[in-house]
């Protein structure tokens, strides 16, 4: 559109370009799949071997170094659709709604983790596989959301209406997630209060918070890893016609 | 209307925001009462669903006291649901949908308009209605003024939330499921503070901060909800 | 309004590209081309309904999308669908026309019922109402409107012999008066010199 005001810095533009995007993440790509591998190496190592047990739970706690980073991941991943979903909608940038669309897989596959391995740590824990606990019930409604979202965007046709729709519907989700949080945590505490935050000392000693750490920022790589996989491949399928896809195609 | 191309229409005469407002409801309201028969389905849903717990689970009055709460609420919320998808969709077959969205008016106060008359039509009468379900479930007599008031505060929140879903499906053929998974989720705070209110007035507690935090659910969804209706609608349209 | 570069796929397809054209006072543009060429979408991105397309179009100098209230003002929009209730009367439906739309006067609605042989049909739902009477309701509003663009899509199906000619007429009139319309239908028309025509089937990409 040539109506729109050229405000936002250079880099914010490029990104529009999805060749640019296209060239940008296959660079970036190989350091991010290392990262990825040696963090989730070194941290699963270091969480099951050399953190000590935990002294009411026993090894059975080791499980959270799965179960946490997933949740704060499948928390963190549906702000990230949608602000991108915003971003497409103000300013038509195709790139946005690839992210937005790429995004919601990933989501639902970690919010699915999270609660497996939850109700997993809660057979030894409270013993039994599931329990209306409010975190659990949050990541439940979370993963609910997840859904509406894909199928609204399976059950439009045209990419574009399904791409504006769906971010409509993540950010209507987006301003409810609070609420719906502290609704179910008012509804039923049960749990144990939160494991970790980044504004508060952890109760956890160090030598099991810092694997946990290392887990986190792991997950996050694994996260960029699979997000910028699915946005080239969203990137290739829509630009199929364009030009430097079909010299790139017919070249290799 | 030879003359009337050069003179500058008067926009300013009674075409203020509440007249617009009322306009609209005006039409929406005449609309709902020429299709009365339409009108009684929700309430003969809600009815039923409210009849079927005792009739799957056990018609022991202790039971049913203690579960009456949620159950309301839960059929409230249903047949809220099942209006819903109706709200946007003959607008948007017969093309007066299109005529909206292209009026120079603010889609806001339409939106606003439509969810207001939706829920004269379908969430007063059921609020209306749920003391006679409440009797029927044996909800004790010191939960029913909590039940109406949740509910007459609590209703229209769903309305509001329903609404944006409606509008995002709109355009599509088989909307009504995928609206109930759109919607549904985003029910969640409304049915827990509506029916634990009703819980605590039972048990003789007092109830107004869940009634101020079903109003303050309220107000936010009466600002930020025709927002996102109206961008949905457009969007939809534009499909 | 000039509209330039427009491009629109849909389903892969490419409608139009490259496409410009400017609509002066005064003048009737008429759309042609076969079913499917792509008409009913170009008035729809015109009137401002549907965004998906790339291109520039401006109304009175300036980008349609920084004016779209004015624009609005200004524009009567006749579509594929008619726009008009079932379950009210023609003179409620014109009323809340006249609600929604600042151009539409509503002291007029009597000569414009009238004008479309809708007298003595003012008080009856319009699901009675044949096909033809239904599109009549929506085209009344062109007796009634001060809007001095408008984007009719079809206007002439179900409309009897004698309803197409007055139609023409009014279109005429309106272009005298420096109103400017676009619109498609497979008639014939014979508005001499204030007609232009596009074809889509030429321009179509490949």
């Amino acid at each position: 559109m040539s109506g729109q005001k050229k405000w936002m810095p250079r880099w914010f533009y490029q990104l529009a370009s999805p060749r640019w995007c296209y060239d940008i993440t296959g660079k970036l790509l190989p350091g991010f799949v290392i990262a990825a591998l040696l963090l989730l190496g070194v941290g699963t190592v270091w969480a099951l071997l050399f953190a000590p047990a935990d002294y009411q739970q026993g090894n059975s706690f080791r499980i959270i170094y799965i179960h946490v980073p997933a949740a704060i991941l499948a928390q963190s991943c549906y702000m990230m659709m949608a602000v991108a979903g915003a971003i497409g909608l103000i300013w038509k940038m195709k790139v946005a709604d690839m992210v937005a669309k790429s995004c919601a897989p990933i989501g639902v596959s970690v919010a699915l983790l999270a609660l497996a391995t939850g109700a997993i740590w809660g057979k030894p824990t409270w013993g039994s596989w599931w329990v209306w606990d409010a975190r659990l019930t949050s990541m439940l409604i979370l993963l609910f959301l997840y859904l509406g979202v894909i199928a609204l965007h399976s059950a439009i046709e045209n990419e574009v209406t399904a791409a504006q729709s769906a971010a409509v519907l993540s950010l209507v989700g987006l301003v409810n997630i609070p609420i719906i949080k502290y609704s179910v945590e008012w509804w039923n505490t049960l749990h144990q209060p939160a494991t970790f935050t980044l504004t508060e000392r952890p109760a956890m000693p160090a030598e099991m918070w810092v694997p946990l750490l290392v887990m986190v920022i792991g997950f996050y790589c694994f996260f960029a890893v699979s997000l910028m996989l699915r946005i080239r491949n969203e990137i290739l399928h829509r630009e199929r016609r364009a030009g430097w896809v079909r010299q790139m195609i017919g070249g290799e | 209307m030879a003359d009337t191309l050069t003179k500058e229409p008067d926009y300013s005469a009674g075409r203020s925001v509440g007249s617009l407002y009322w306009a609209v409801l005006r039409r929406e309201l005449l609309l709902f009462f020429r299709r009365r028969s339409d009108l009684l389905n929700p309430l003969v849903f809600f009815l039923l669903v409210a009849s079927l717990f005792p009739l799957g689970v056990s018609p022991d009055p202790t039971f049913l006291a203690q579960v009456a709460p949620g159950v309301v609420w839960v059929a409230a919320l249903l047949s809220t649901l099942l209006s819903m998808d109706g709200l946007f969709r003959s607008d948007f077959d017969d093309g007066t949908l299109e005529q909206t969205l292209l009026s120079p008016q603010p889609m806001f106060v339409v939106g606003l308009a439509k969810v207001s008359a939706h829920w004269i039509m379908t969430g007063l009468p059921l609020t209306l209605l749920a003391p006679l379900i409440a009797v029927m479930l044996f909800l004790p007599a010191d939960g029913m003024a909590g039940l109406v008031l949740t509910l007459l505060l609590g209703t229209p929140t769903l309305s509001l939330i329903g609404a944006i879903g409606a509008a995002l499906t709109v355009g599509l053929r088989k909307g009504g499921v995928l609206l109930s998974l759109l919607v549904l989720p985003l029910y969640v705070p409304v049915l827990i503070f509506g029916s634990s209110a009703v819980q605590a007035a039972i048990n003789g507690l007092p109830v107004s901060g869940h009634l101020a935090l079903l109003g303050a659910m309220l107000a936010l969804g009466v600002v930020m909800a025709p927002l996102a209706i109206g961008a949905a609608l457009r969007i939809s349209v534009s499909g | 309004m000039i509209v330039e570069n427009l491009y629109c796929e849909r389903d892969d397809r490419v409608l139009f590209e490259d496409l410009g054209f400017s609509l002066m006072k005064g003048e009737v543009l008429q759309i042609e081309g076969q079913n499917g060429s792509g008409k009913t979408t170009l008035l729809r991105i015109l009137a401002g309904l549907s965004s998906h397309f790339e291109g520039d179009i401006y109304w009175r100098g300036l980008p349609l999308m920084d004016v779209q209230d004015d624009f609005r003002r200004d524009m009567l929009y006749f579509g594929h669908q008619p726009g008009v209730k079932a379950m009210l009367s023609p003179e409620e439906n014109l009323r809340w026309y006249a609600a929604m739309h600042p151009a539409i006067d509503l002291d007029r609605m009597a000569t414009a019922l009238d004008a479309v042989g809708l007298n003595g049909y003012e008080d009856v739902p319009c699901h009675s109402l044949s096909a033809g009477q239904h599109r009549r309701v929506s085209l009344a509003r062109l007796y009634m409107t001060a809007a001095p663009l408008w984007i009719l899509d079809e206007p002439f199906t179900a409309i009897d012999k004698a309803g197409v000619a007055k139609q023409e007429m009014l279109i005429q009139r309106h272009a005298e008066l420096g109103g400017s319309v676009i619109l498609t239908t497979h008639h014939e028309l014979h508005l001499g010199s204030h007609m232009r025509r596009i074809n889509l089937d030429q321009l179509a990409g490949t």
